[in-house]
């Protein structure tokens, strides 16, 4: 099966060696520089991370209207808020109620809604979490401590390039005197994943 | 309503904290940021569509996965991803794999030479 060259080896100081002749001849023929290339991943090291997604969220809990917006058009009610950036032009949410518990994988590959979330955690990206949550979804949910009732309704969703998916979790009881901040803040990114679920703030 | 969100401005304790609040850093390793954002930066500078570097990487896992158990230790995202994006130079007749190798040679040359230096 090996009818193109493959980089096998996962030897990190080889992949490390590998992409530093890549990086180097890049640069060297002017089809990117240093400088872009630390652009993007200062932004995604630093700034394009999960509170994105968590101020989405919190929105949607505190205006009916705004959630309403949210799940029919994500990509327009997400450019609402200022939000824009990869992936989020084919964001579509889906929400998390007492009956039904959504959760997102890629199988063919690592999508993920970046502008929202930022880059994927490891375990999104593994061969066992992209093959095993849609054959054995509640065994896996209940691996990540997410223990569902079986008349819960579990769905999920495969995303591609064109369908990009974040959950809108359920928002927790006890919480009904807290800002949009404050509720942002309790949002977490395996919650929107579907992999979590937003936790009672502790008293 | 169409206020953006406070918390999304440049402040201290927002968004910089935000993707190490789930306690886990993005990359594993230097050279997978470095391979990423190469990747990112070129295909928003018009050089390719990121969906024929994903097309690629799909085949890459593809096989990847056809061929080895899905507990295999040898499992790399990154490794993947710089295999589809050293492809799709190839096929865009921008990069190939025997420059590659040559460079690697000669950093690798360089490094020993760095390294004999330290020692004499």
């Amino acid at each position: 099966m090996n009818h193109h060259h493959t980089t096998t080896t996962t030897d990190p100081s080889y992949l490390a060696l590998r992409m530093k002749a890549v990086e180097s001849l890049l640069i060297e023929k002017g089809m990117v520089s240093g400088e872009a290339i630390d652009a993007i991943t200062d932004a995604y090291e630093h700034d394009i991370g999960p509170l994105r997604g968590a101020g989405v969220v919190a929105r949607a809990w505190v205006d009916e209207e705004y959630k309403r917006r949210l799940l029919s058009d994500g990509p327009a009610a997400i450019a609402e808020l200022g939000i824009t950036g990869f992936g989020a032009e084919v964001v579509v949410v889906v929400e998390n109620t007492p009956q039904v518990h959504n959760v997102v994988v890629c199988t063919l590959c690592s999508c993920y809604p970046w502008a929202l979330l930022g880059l994927p955690p490891s375990w999104y990206k593994t061969p066992q979490y992209r093959g095993r949550i849609v054959r054995w979804p509640r065994e896996v949910l209940a691996e990540f401590g997410v223990t569902l009732p079986n008349e819960v309704e579990i769905r999920v969703w495969d995303s591609s390039s064109d369908t990009r998916y974040l959950v809108l979790p359920q928002r927790p009881a006890g919480t009904e005197g807290l800002s949009e901040r404050d509720l942002a803040a309790l949002v977490t990114r395996d919650a929107m994943i579907g992999t979590g679920v937003v936790a009672r703030p502790a008293a | 309503m169409n206020t953006p969100i406070d918390i999304l401005s440049a402040d201290a304790t927002g968004p910089a904290a935000l993707p190490r609040r789930n306690g886990e850093l993005v990359f594993d390793a230097p050279w997978e940021s470095r391979a990423f954002g190469a990747a990112v930066a070129m295909s928003q500078s018009g050089m390719y569509r990121f969906d024929e570097l994903r097309d690629l990487l799909i085949a890459e896992i593809g096989q990847w996965e056809r061929t080895h158990c899905s507990d295999d230790d040898g499992w790399s995202y990154y490794a993947h991803w710089l295999t589809a994006l050293e492809r799709l130079l190839a096929q865009l007749n921008l990069l190939d794999a025997e420059e590659i190798e040559e460079r690697m040679r000669t950093i690798a040359r360089h490094q020993e030479d760095e390294h004999g230096h330290r020692h004499d």
